[in-house]
């Protein structure tokens, strides 16, 4: 963490909490945890209410489709931690790794279905450049993708842009994969709330 | 539908008008990622348009300059939050601009 408030300058009451985490989890306090845990009515409890509704909300997406968004767009960013957290969850949604990891390695020949694809593909783009045009959006809905299912999608996507840029720029360690999976296990009973 | 409307208008709410350690004009600029100026120009350049190039060295550039680490740990916040809200912005108009005429 490239800020030593981030790491340590943390209330007393979330220092226990950490403290318990580690107790029962076995695993130290994720940096994500961290910053979202650290003067939290500035930015981790606003924040942890859009995630929450992005990733756990109503929607005609399942929840793996949703990790796999996240995953996705971190793929796209860089940014690593996200990319593995997130990809862990989606397995886990999905009870299937593989599928997760063909959509990272290639996105055309991915065994997803065709909306979905062409979600990802968009949200890529919109990563990658900063913005879509409504031709973009016009062969989303052609696709066969309802304009809610693109809102979702683009929540999704607001969540993991914000998120990726602070995992890079306060450089989140990034931990094994016993890490993520327990956190996989936590996000999947909890949410983000 | 997922709604996030109003959370997102919060959280800019929150970060931009709210109180903090560092102003609120530093603030909106960061967010804005205009009109500030170096060092703190080239950090949130980057959070903004290639995150994972921000190094050591632009921190602690910015933290030498007189800024504080939660000075800093808000700006970058809001230079996220402005970046992605952008985003989401042009990704929803375009939608509607879809939406109009299929």
């Amino acid at each position: 963490m490239r800020l030593a408030v981030l790491d340590e300058g943390h209330s007393f009451r979330a220092k226990l909490m950490f403290g318990m985490i580690r107790l029962f989890s076995g695993q130290r306090v994720v940096d994500a945890v961290k910053l979202v845990m650290y003067r939290p009515e500035f930015y981790g409890n606003p924040m942890k209410r859009i995630t929450h509704e992005a990733m756990r909300g109503p929607s005609a997406w399942s929840v793996g489709d949703r990790e796999l968004m996240a995953a996705y767009v971190s793929k796209v960013n860089g940014t690593e931690f996200c990319i593995k957290a997130h990809s862990a969850v989606a397995g886990r949604a999905y009870q299937d790794d593989a599928r997760v990891s063909a959509t990272l390695a290639d996105l055309d020949t991915a065994p997803i279905s065709e909306p979905l694809r062409a979600t990802l593909g968009m949200l890529g783009k919109l990563a990658r450049e900063n913005t879509v045009d409504a031709d973009d959006m016009r062969a989303l809905l052609a696709a066969g993708v309802s304009r809610a299912q693109i809102e979702d999608a683009l929540a999704v996507a607001f969540s993991f842009n914000v998120t990726d840029r602070l995992a890079d720029a306060f450089n989140f360690t990034v931990p094994g994969p016993k890490a993520f999976a327990a956190g996989a296990k936590f996000l999947l009973a909890r949410g983000y709330r | 539908m997922a709604d996030i409307t109003e959370a997102r208008k919060a959280i800019v709410a929150r970060i931009l008008a709210g109180d903090g350690k560092a102003s609120r004009e530093q603030r909106k600029a960061a967010f804005d990622n205009a009109g500030l100026s170096d060092p703190l120009r080239t950090l949130i350049e980057k959070v903004a348009k290639n995150a994972r190039t921000v190094t050591d060295q632009d921190v602690a550039a910015v933290r030498a300059a007189g800024l504080s680490e939660d000075q800093i740990f808000e700006l970058v916040v809001c230079g996220a939050v402005g970046q992605a809200v952008r985003q989401n912005e042009r990704g929803l108009a375009a939608l509607a601009a879809a939406a109009e005429r299929v």
